[in-house]
């Protein structure tokens, strides 16, 4: 009996087992354990969070693999790292490593501003952020096998995502109904491989999972991000930017689990102490929306 | 119509709604403990089995599983469902529900660039069924009381005991149903005894 590793199944199935969760940014082993003693389903190892990327500028590459190694070996939960767009080097050594999901991310500045990595080369799955559904599209043309919203990373502030969650699910309704000959014409708007475009107006939903990403600061904004129709979400500064990350970071797992239990939410939020402070989106300029990066 | 439920705090819930549809019970989700009465078999999915003990124990399910259990209603746990469903697991981890007498090794092939995918061969199938393994785990001993149903090269991977059948794979990433089947059996068996 033949025995297949780093099949679509295998890839996307890995990112199913992860829906309803919360995968959370970390950047040392003391705080990978905070991360999965709250019920994190996997946590991200980075060498900094985004908003201290973002305040710190320069560059910003793949992290030190010492940190990532030491995540790996505090936790049993499944570890994430984050590439830098069209680096196919950073990639392939996170993947040697055995990083179980890579995010090739616009967090990190681009070494590529045309091309990202043609991902189904990959035995490792990739997670990769999209603003809408043609940026959705291209990403699993290219093998991507879980998706998040870009969002505004850093800033602790949820409307990016939930303006680009909104839009790929408004997107997508609008192909279902439409008819097949109306669908080149949207491929072509959208900038979106015919093919896949195609496979997702028959299911009425995308073929891999779409999390949520990039400011998401409260409990109540990952239960937003679920009653939006999120798989799941990605908090990134939001936890360890907190005054009490152990107990930021279990009140947002509970709220994403029980995201339209109202009562409880409420009970969460109380006493958490103050959440990152976060930054007004008009306020970036067009060169410090990471969003911006990728196409 | 039978009703299944499906513990849903987390981990691939759809997918198994999808299956319990198509042989025709009906599927809820299981949010609360209370919701166990109203239903007459569960699933544990796939998931993270570490994430879902701390929201069993928050929640209060561990007390109203064991009873649900004890009343003869049957369990499937399909990956972290089986960790979960363990009687002991292998190393210095506790066990969590401790409802099928078996020893379990969490990730016990690698990490997710060892995940895979094949056929079995299972007891009491005629057919071979496509097995999805990620991240998964595999039962190092399995007590007297428990039939084993399939291995991966000498490992065991799925087996019953009682009114528990467990799974280290997810046929639930799966179009094939048949362990479902297997499932539903249980369920009308026990409802008998009832």
């Amino acid at each position: 009996m033949s025995k297949l590793v780093g099949t679509e199944t295998v890839k996307r199935g890995m990112a199913q087992m992860q829906k309803g969760g919360v995968i959370m940014d970390v950047v040392n082993a003391e705080q990978a354990k905070v991360a999965e003693a709250a019920g994190a389903v996997a946590v991200m190892a980075l060498e900094r969070v985004p908003s201290d990327i973002r305040a710190a500028g320069g560059v910003a590459r793949m992290a030190d693999p010492r940190i990532i190694e030491e995540v790996m070996n505090a936790v049993t939960i499944p570890v994430m790292a984050k590439a830098r767009i069209g680096h196919i080097v950073e990639a392939r050594v996170l993947e040697a490593m055995g990083v179980d999901y890579l995010d090739e991310s616009e967090v990190l500045t681009p070494a590529d501003e045309e091309y990202h990595i043609l991902k189904s080369d990959f035995t490792v799955p990739f997670v990769c952020g999209c603003r809408d559904l043609g940026e959705a599209a291209r990403r699993i043309g290219e093998g991507a096998s879980m998706l998040r919203t870009k969002g505004e990373p850093g800033t602790g502030n949820i409307v990016e995502a939930v303006r680009h969650m909104r839009k790929v699910q408004a997107q997508i309704r609008k192909i279902t109904v439409m008819s097949d000959d109306e669908l080149m014409t949207e491929a072509k708007n959208l900038g979106a491989p015919f093919e896949i475009l195609r496979e997702i107006k028959k299911a009425g939903k995308l073929p891999v999972v779409n999390f949520a990403a990039g400011g998401i600061a409260t409990p109540a904004d990952a239960a937003l991000m679920m009653e939006l129709g999120s798989d799941g979400v990605f908090v990134g500064s939001g936890i360890f930017k907190s005054e009490n990350p152990e107990k930021f970071a279990s009140a947002i797992v509970q709220a994403t689990t029980y995201y339209t239990d109202y009562d409880l939410i409420g009970r969460l939020s109380k006493e958490l102490g103050s959440a990152m402070k976060g930054i007004d989106i008009s306020k970036l300029s067009l060169e410090e929306r990471m969003q911006e990066r990728g196409w | 119509m039978l009703t299944i439920g499906v513990l849903s705090l987390q981990g691939a819930v759809a997918e198994h709604f999808l299956q319990i549809e198509r042989l025709g019970a009906r599927a809820i989700e299981i949010k609360q403990p209370e919701q166990l009465t109203d239903i007459d078999g569960l699933i544990i999915p796939g998931g993270e089995s570490t994430t879902m003990r701390k929201l069993m124990d928050r929640y209060g399910f561990i007390g109203p599983l064991k009873k649900f259990a004890n009343e003869n209603k049957p369990i499937f746990g399909t990956c972290a469902g089986m960790v979960l469903l363990a009687k002991k697991l292998s190393g210095s981890e506790e066990a969590h529900l401790g409802l099928i007498d078996i020893t379990v090794t969490r990730n016990a092939f690698g990490r997710q660039r060892d995940s895979f995918e094949t056929t079995l061969n299972m007891h009491g199938l005629v057919q071979t069924i496509p097995a999805v393994f990620i991240r998964a785990p595999i039962i190092e001993e399995a007590g007297e009381e428990v039939e084993v149903l399939a291995s991966h090269e000498q490992s065991i991977v799925a087996a019953r005991q009682g009114n528990v059948l467990v799974c280290s794979f997810h046929p639930e990433l799966t179009e094939d149903t048949q362990i479902l089947g297997i499932f539903i059996e249980m369920i009308k068996d026990a409802q008998k005894i009832a």
